[in-house]
């Protein structure tokens, strides 16, 4: 279960406006990443997000550059989940690679408000928002599994640690 | 019923006869690419818990983004980068090479029939020369270099027909520029992506590139130029490799065809923060700029520069405005210093760089400052791209370009060529 708070943006959210290229190959910390998340975009998020917090944005969610830290930092700063109307390919990519949930469900990103409370039932494959149930489809086994290890990483080290 | 390149070639890339769009199915690619972000995946590669690279053969890193490094951190990654070739036995690139994307098509590592997937966003570029290529995240380069494979969903197909002749000074950036301005920044969101039409068989590689490196900026998995003598000709200059190339079926089924007749097209130019704000030149023509940038995996080739050599037509670098000159590519550096353009450029007072990305990540060499403005021939305007978040970027062909660093205003390359005339 993820529940927070919800914090929107518009359509487009760019990797470079998430975690700006000038830090692409600074050696950080996921806590000093965390600290860089969202920061072209709204400084105020770094400071007050709360774990369990969920981000809602438009289509194209993530477009842009590869750098896999526009997910990790994400992660580092507690973010329960992304929300959009859809994402781009590499960001999904990296968000499920990296253990970070990411929902297409765009009626309840028209619904929500930032700073709503947003609630998200992973097992019953739900999100609720002022009472409201908005369903979302089971995703495909294989990122189902690396979901639920924790990431690309975790998944593999299980994997090949079995076949040894 | 008919296949597109796409679904043609992951079939043949997973081992199975035929393949569904949406279908998830793991293939094991011909050539893995990754640069200065090696250092963080080796990391991700030792939480792995593998020691060896299982094919290193298949794997090539090139040092192009911050380079020469412009701090010890910088220098430290690159050090444990050489550090890993080394003990991985990795075909190796150091610093001075060239762009990823451009030193991977000079040295024929991408060629017809190859699938090829890179840690870098702007990997679709090896389409123009045939290849199935798309950009993966970090963790995924360390599950390639475990493994030797790895999960993609199979995207539908997009047709684009480019029909008509470019007039002058009207490029393959503007073309692109224009369509991703039509389709928008998510108009090609997962899929591949296959150019066709007259104008494309009058393409050179150098301009198919163009159009392949940006299909990225439209959301695009992966473009395509089915390959054709003008492809294998170049291919033929630069490698012995011979290929085994890949073709859509004549009766293959696309999501949709989009057809541009591009010829009565202006120079286009994106504005910032967006890559599909795409205007004619007319509607921004008088913008003041304060820095002009050639070069990047999208233009920094040696026809890029041939071209912004001919619009200035020995004019100086305006008053106050910086030029700054990024070859593509040590072969391309080279190229040009014996045409005689970088001489060209330095006394018309531009500022000539290594190859590499030079300021188009915003990291080192020449980035902006806030509430500066920069026109580039590079592929990104976001916000804080080439440097604060409060200048603002411009993209545009190198005849734009050219123009704008002469004038010291957006500027229509043909009213100069007029001018001059
Ligand atoms: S030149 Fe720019 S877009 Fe191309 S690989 Fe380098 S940083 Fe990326």
């Amino acid at each position: 279960m993820i529940a927070g708070r919800a914090w929107k943006y518009g359509d487009n959210v760019n990797t470079d406006v998430i975690f700006p290229g000038r830090y692409t190959y600074a050696r950080m910390e996921p806590a000093e990443m965390a600290k860089h998340a969202l920061e072209d975009l709204d400084p105020s998020f770094a400071r007050e997000v709360k774990p369990g917090d969920v981000i809602v944005g438009g289509r194209n969610f993530g477009c842009g550059s590869s750098r896999e830290q526009a997910a990790t930092c994400l992660v580092a700063a507690g973010v329960g989940a992304v929300v959009a109307k859809g994402f781009a390919r590499i960001f999904f990519r990296n968000a499920i690679n990296s253990g970070l949930l990411v929902l297409e469900i765009p009626d309840a990103v028209d619904a929500i408000q930032s700073g709503d409370r947003v609630e998200i039932d992973t097992e019953r494959g739900v999100l609720i928002h002022h009472g409201k149930k908005y369903p979302f489809p089971p995703l495909p086994g294989v990122v189902q599994e690396i979901l639920a290890a924790g990431g690309l990483i975790p998944y593999l080290r299980g994997q090949l640690a079995k076949e040894a | 019923m008919g296949k597109t390149f796409a679904e043609k070639i992951l079939a043949q890339k997973a081992g199975l006869a035929a393949v569904e769009p949406g279908q998830i199915v793991t293939v094991r690619p011909d050539l893995g690419m990754s640069h200065d972000n090696t250092a963080a995946i080796a990391k991700l590669f030792g939480k792995i818990g593998r020691k060896r690279v299982k094919e290193p053969e298949k794997f090539v890193v090139i040092l192009d983004h911050v380079v020469p490094a412009a701090s010890v951190e910088y220098a430290e990654n690159h050090k444990e980068i050489r550090e890993f070739v080394r003990e991985q036995g990795i075909r190796f690139y150091d610093v001075g090479r060239g762009v990823c994307h451009q030193v991977v098509v000079e040295e024929g590592l991408a060629g017809p029939g190859d699938l090829v997937l890179g840690a870098d966003s702007h990997t679709p570029t090896y389409g123009a020369v045939g290849a199935f290529s798309a950009g993966i995240g970090r963790s995924e380069m360390a599950a390639l270099w475990a493994t030797g494979e790895l999960w993609l969903r199979v995207p539908t197909s997009l047709c684009i027909e480019l029909a008509g002749a470019l007039p002058e000074l009207v490029t393959a950036k503007d073309v692109i520029l224009h369509v991703i301005g039509k389709l928008g920044a998510d108009g090609a969101l997962y899929q591949s992506v296959e150019f066709t039409g007259s104008l494309v068989a009058r393409m050179a590689v150098p301009d198919r590139m163009v159009i392949t490196n940006m299909a990225a900026e439209m959301g695009a998995k992966n473009a395509f130029f089915a390959p054709d003598e003008i492809t294998f000709g170049y291919l033929a200059a630069r490698t012995d490799r011979t290929f085994t190339p890949v073709y859509p079926d004549p009766d293959a089924r696309y999501q949709d065809t989009i057809r541009f007749d591009v010829s009565r097209l202006e120079p286009q130019v994106a504005c910032p923060p967006d890559v599909d704000h795409v205007v004619p030149i007319s509607q921004v023509a008088g913008k003041r700029v304060d820095q002009v940038v050639v070069g990047t995996c999208t233009n920094g080739r040696i026809e890029d520069l041939r071209l912004a050599a001919e619009v200035m037509a020995d004019q100086p670098v305006a008053e106050g405005v910086r030029m700054l000159i990024v070859p593509a590519s040590r072969e391309v550096w080279i190229q040009a210093a014996e045409e005689g353009l970088l001489s060209l450029f330095a006394e018309a007072g531009a500022l000539v760089l290594n190859p590499g990305c030079g300021p188009c990540l915003g990291a080192h060499e020449g980035v902006l400052a806030p509430g500066e403005v920069g026109l580039a021939t590079s592929n990104r305007n976001f916000k804080g791209r080439m440097g604060s978040p409060d200048a603002e970027l411009y993209l545009g062909s190198p005849a734009v370009a050219a123009a704008a660093a002469v004038t010291g205003r957006i500027t229509d390359p043909r009213r100069l060529l007029e001018e001059e005339r």
